[in-house]
């Protein structure tokens, strides 16, 4: 037990004990340990997926874990955690997905709590915009009090439930990827934040992809990985490579950047292509067999960029060029048939029918391909599926089985699966390891380089900066919607990348 | 926003529709703008208002109701039948008969979808055919006209007799539509539970995360449209001063269609008191306006899908945007 | 994509076994309650119901729901009568009774594809759309009836609601092919796939390179052409046609399709079950007819079934994944 404050602690401030989570068979959590000390900085450590989420949901009583785990606040075991229970408890949680309300005011969301509660009651509006306005000044922004949430830009929403956080009188205070999409200074700002209410006795459980920042400013961490316990560690004495080992599992000493490659044909380029408050005159060019990787913070412009290239979105100047011709997309129909292909960084929601087959999603891309007349040729269909499913080695009982009875890592490659039957040029690649385990990455990544050697031209977009490292033969740096460098990783190292992307 | 002060697109969109109705309507017929029209459309527009104002709560909360106008009928038969057998009654106990069966008709409702996970449409079509079945077989479609006089006697609580010898009244249906308006409101914007309820029809997951009480919500929210359905019931057998079992047949759909012409949107998130309450106006002005202009009186509804139909499409985001960018276009164009 | 598996058929021997029990209590609640006659009466109104039913199934299967299914039919059935009265009264050559009944179905296929386009462009509520447009058409149908209705019509149009085919009704025979249509539409073409995809998740069906928007409008189209039929037959089986006629067949059609275990939010559903429970509403409703229930009291139990069928499909759901 690390002991940083002048009392002494005998009974942590929140305890979980033995937490298993399940969602429909898959165990999400399995067996986690968790303890919290008052006025600790502690920061879950973990890779996409690695159960961080889960974890704080059910310290905060989204989810229920299975009945043989336990939550203990100062020693007390509670019974049923809820959301209003962990309220009482004054646990504060600032949300990765923000939560927030878009079509109620600055002010609202950020004093919700006096918004809150069964008896009826008249609100004092008053009241709720000096709280917001309080909330607002410590963390040192402006923001309009009386917008509406929905139409500010991501960096300021992720600010105004920071605000909200704050405005509440908690004693634990959860950050699950609180500083995502904020630039350096505005980061600052929060640790400075973040350290004063640590002196102030609040307890801080911080969730962070950025690990120099997670070494600097946390006293212990425990560090997760693919839904169970690796350990709980001091932070004095802990090195950035030694933490992504127990991250990954991986030991990155031994892992080295890709060969260097001979120049081959350029197969597409962008020529100055800009998008209104997404991003600005951006040129690149990507060659054959090239693996190219983007990296960036959280609302860099990586994806928007991407779906331009998709034709989803339509850029408002700049031109697109494959194999040297003028690409002008109306659609990402049109993206598709002219050999891009874009896989969603969110497949739960837009990379895959979850609810749907998995034969279903493999052949949803390229049903032109299995036409007989007017009709679908089930057996043309299965004859797409069977060897998809044979080459990429998707293991699967039944075809007609829902996709979301796979694993992350099954699902994954039955999503790219559904894009090779496209038979694609270029291939974009959206965080193609979240919600996948640690095994299963290296495997992806396997079918990645082997489909470059093919020919195939593949972008991979990562906030992960490691991934990107060793995976990619280039990697550009995106920082507010400009290419802000250019890394080949043979010429520079993985802390060198880390530092220009996290500043 | 439940707000006055603030107006979105539905509110100035229904404010300048409604000028250009009464322009209109005045320099044709010179008939509208008299203190006995403007009122009649008040009593006319009051049950709806009533009804708009609870299905607007409901609407905010993500979800939708159909049933409450033959609810309505119901409330009213009950309590008649009540008062009746009672030997007349007075006006405590038809209120608290009414919005007793009001909010449990309504509740049962909120319970089925909350319960068994049912979409509100599919569970208030079915309890609309139950309630209207039900109410038809046992009244056999009878009326009751034979109510206690404290009931059916008018109340005017204002009147004023033009030189013309015209009388303008002020009657009761129109006073308890507007306090229902006034209390709506302040339970939508000022009150802490309407602003869950506004929340929790925001954002689902965002309601869940801060601890919003999702089942109660979604009760006080029909609740609340039951509530007003008991007071409307009261208020229309009064005005009315009969109980037709099948008079309120189809008014869901003019009630509806001034929610959504005064910018409530299916699921939550969007609309307002005042826009609902401008809703229920343009419609009742719009029937009044060919009455007195001598236009086909089968026009009416035409007219009024018509405009529901321009109205969901011009408050929709893609049009907006839409239009945004023709103007900007124009803007640089010139 | 739909393939006749195991379950299917299990489902349908299930929806047979119901429809035999029911066959079978009927009998016994009401002697001599099967004969020709029902047989042939029965024959004559399932394709109405029937009909509505699969113009209200394939939105549902795309996540929405077509709630102007039956005034639309209404309006097709006026605008033909309309149209037929007007140009011929008593008597029509067979030329315009045909154009008569294509003018019908390109007044459903333009209405339909009209609350496609709303959906698809403005992202609206298909419940918001469809209830808009049945305000609108019941507006429509008031004033080009005048709140009354059209009658007389031409005899060789009557045919169509009362003729045969090789001893087969009309109405019938063309239920029972645009049930097979609907089938192959549904199961074995890429639209019928995209609706099925749409049903369960429309933006991952648009990021997968799916024509969701031009999907949309084909669901509705389609719903609409299929209420036009139903209007078409409708009105030549009752020579006459006014606004809200057959305003019960829009919960009945409901009820059909979640009976038929077509899933309330889309994505799942089959033709060949909605079939079946289309044949077993109607038992229902010839049977309550024959045992002279009142016609109130079967609105209500319709009602009441509706919620049955929905709260038994929860039962079911919370039996199965508490067994895993």
């Amino acid at each position: 037990m690390v002991n940083h404050s002048d009392q002494p602690c005998l009974v942590p401030l929140v305890q979980l004990q033995n937490i298993s989570v399940r969602f429909e068979g898959v165990k999400a959590l399995d067996g986690v340990e968790f303890s919290l000390e008052a006025g600790e900085i502690h920061c879950l450590a973990g890779e996409n997926g690695s159960g961080k989420s889960t974890l704080i949901k059910v310290m905060t009583g989204v989810y229920k874990p299975t009945p043989d785990g336990k939550i203990l606040v100062e020693g007390e075991h509670v019974d049923e955690m809820t959301p209003l229970e962990a309220r009482a408890v004054k646990i504060g949680t600032i949300w990765q997905d923000l939560a927030l309300f878009p079509h109620m005011t600055v002010y609202e969301n950020i004093a919700i709590t006096q918004i809150l509660g069964n008896n009826p009651k008249i609100v004092n509006l008053k009241n709720l915009r000096s709280i917001a306005h309080d909330a607002l000044s410590k963390l040192g922004v402006d923001i309009p009090l009386e917008e509406k949430v929905g139409s500010l830009p991501i960096s300021q929403r992720q600010l105004v439930a920071i605000a909200r956080a704050l405005a509440q009188d908690c004693r634990v205070l959860i950050m699950d990827e609180a500083n995502a999409s904020l630039t350096h200074a505005e980061t600052l700002k929060l640790t400075e934040i973040v350290r004063r209410l640590s002196e102030r006795g609040i307890s801080i459980v911080f969730v962070s992809h950025r690990l120099a920042e997670v070494l600097e400013i946390s006293h212990r961490v425990t560090v997760l990985r693919d839904g169970r316990l690796v350990g709980v560690f001091p932070t004095q004495g802990m090195t950035q490579s030694r933490l992504s080992e127990l991250m990954t599992g991986r030991t990155f000493a031994n892992q080295s950047p890709r060969v260097r490659r001979a120049n081959t044909e350029v197969v597409l380029q962008v020529v100055g292509c800009s998008r209104r408050g997404e991003f600005d005159d951006v040129c690149l060019s990507l060659q054959r067999g090239e693996i190219l990787g983007f990296t960036g913070l959280l609302g860099a412009g990586r994806t928007e960029l991407a779906l331009t290239l998709f034709g989803m979105k339509r850029p408002d100047s700049g031109k697109l060029l494959l194999n040297g011709k003028r690409l002008r997309l109306r659609s990402n129909i049109e993206a598709i048939s002219s050999g891009i292909a874009y896989l969603s960084e969110d497949r739960l929601q837009l990379g895959l029918v979850q609810e749907q087959s998995i034969a279903s999603n493999i052949v949803a891309a390229s049903l032109k391909s299995a036409m007989l007349g007017p009709f679908l040729s089930g057996r043309t269909l299965a004859d797409i599926v069977s060897s998809w499913v044979r080459e990429l080695k998707i293991k699967i009982g039944n075809a007609e089985d829902a996709i979301n009875t796979l694993s992350g890592g099954n699902q994954q490659r039955a999503a790219i699966a559904k894009w090779l039957a496209t038979n694609p040029q270029v291939l974009i690649l959206d965080a193609p390891t979240v919600g996948v385990d640690v095994g299963a990455r290296a495997s992806i990544f396997r079918i990645v380089a082997n489909l470059a050697k093919s020919g195939m031209s593949i972008i991979i977009i990562s906030d992960e900066v490691p991934e990107v490292y060793f995976n990619c033969d280039r990697v550009l740096h995106f920082s507010s919607g400009k290419i802000k460098g250019e890394y080949f990783p043979q010429d520079c190292t993985v802390s060198d990348l880390e530092r220009a992307v996290y500043g | 926003m439940g707000k006055f002060v603030r107006l979105g697109v539905a509110e100035k969109s229904l404010l300048v529709v409604i000028l250009l109705q009464v322009i209109v309507i005045q320099s044709l017929s010179n008939q509208f703008l008299t203190s006995n029209n403007l009122m009649s459309i008040l009593n006319v527009s009051s049950l709806n208002i009533i009804f708009a104002v609870g299905l607007l709560v409901v609407l905010l909360a993500g979800g939708i109701d159909i049933s409450f106008a033959v609810a309505c009928s119901v409330v009213q038969y009950v309590t008649a039948s009540l008062m009746v057998s009672i030997g007349g009654g007075n006006w405590a106990i038809a209120v608290f008969s009414g919005v007793a069966v009001g909010v449990i008709l309504s509740w049962i409702n909120a319970g089925i979808i909350m319960k068994f996970r049912i979409v509100s449409i599919v569970v208030t079509i079915a309890t609309f055919n139950i309630y209207f079945g039900l109410l038809m077989f046992f009244t056999r479609g009878t009326s009751i006209y034979n109510l206690p006089a404290w009931w059916t006697d008018r109340l005017i609580l204002w009147e004023h007799q033009s030189e013309k010898g015209v009388w303008t009244e002020l009657t009761l249906p129109v006073v308890v539509m507007f306090f229902a308006v006034i209390a709506t409101w302040l339970l939508l914007a000022r009150t802490n539970l309407g602003r869950q309820i506004y929340a929790f029809g925001d954002s689902l997951l965002a309601a869940e995360r801060v601890g919003i009480d999702i089942t109660r919500t979604y009760l006080i929210a029909y609740g609340w449209l039951g509530l007003m359905v008991g007071i409307g019931a009261i208020v229309q057998v009064h005005y009315a001063q009969e109980v037709v079992p099948n008079a309120l047949y189809g008014r869901e759909l003019d009630v509806l269609a001034a929610a959504v012409l005064g910018g409530a949107r299916l699921g939550g998130g969007s609309g307002s008191v005042l826009g609902v309450v401008l809703g229920v106006l343009v419609i009742t002005i719009t029937q009044s306006g060919l009455n007195l202009v001598g236009a086909s009186p089968y026009a009416y509804r035409m007219i009024v899908g018509a405009v529901i139909l321009m109205a969901i499409v011009g408050y929709s985001r893609p049009f907006s945007s839409l239009l945004a960018k023709g103007l900007r276009k124009f803007g640089s164009g010139s | 994509m739909i393939k006749i598996g195991n379950r299917a058929i299990r489902e349908i021997l299930g929806f047979l076994l119901i429809y035999l029990l029911l066959a079978v209590v009927f009998e016994i609640l009401n002697p001599g309650f099967w004969s020709t006659q029902i047989v042939l009466s029965m024959a004559v109104q399932l394709p109405e119901l029937g009909l509505l039913t699969l113009a209200m199934f394939i939105p549902i299967v795309s996540g929405g729901l077509n709630l102007a299914n039956t005034i639309l039919a209404n309006i097709c059935g006026i605008v033909l009568a309309w149209f037929l009265v007007g140009y011929a009264g008593g008597e029509a050559p067979l030329i315009v009774v045909v154009f008569a009944c294509l003018l019908a179905l390109t007044i459903g296929f333009a209405f339909g594809a009209a609350m496609g386009t709303i959906v698809a462009y403005f992202g609206i509520h298909p419940i918001m759309v469809t209830l808009s447009m049945m305000i609108f058409l019941q507006g429509l149908g008031e004033f080009i009836t005048r709140g009354g209705d059209i009658s007389g019509l031409a005899s060789n149009f009557q045919f169509l609601g009362y003729g045969t085919v090789i001893g087969v009704p009309i109405p019938l025979a063309v239920f029972v092919a645009a049930s097979i249509i609907c089938h192959l539409f549904m199961a074995k073409t890429p639209l019928g796939f995209t609706i099925y995809m749409i049903g369960s998740n429309i933006r991952a069906s648009e990021f997968s390179g799916l024509a969701t928007k031009r999907a949309l409008i084909w669901i509705y189209a389609a719903s609409g052409v299929l209420c036009a039929v139903a209007g078409i037959i409708m009105t030549a089986r009752f020579n006459s046609v006014r606004v809200g006629h057959g305003e019960s067949y829009l919960l009945i059609s409901v009820l059909a399709c979640f009976l038929g275990a077509v899933h309330p939010f889309g994505g799942f559903g089959r033709v060949s079950s909605v079939f079946l429970a289309v044949l077993i509403l109607q038992l229902v409703s010839s049977g309550l007819n024959g045992l002279g229930a009142n016609q109130h009291l079967s609105t209500a139990l319709w009602g009441a079934l509706l919620v049955l069928v929905m709260i038994l499909r929860w039962a079911l759901i919370r039996l199965s994944s508490s067994r895993l």
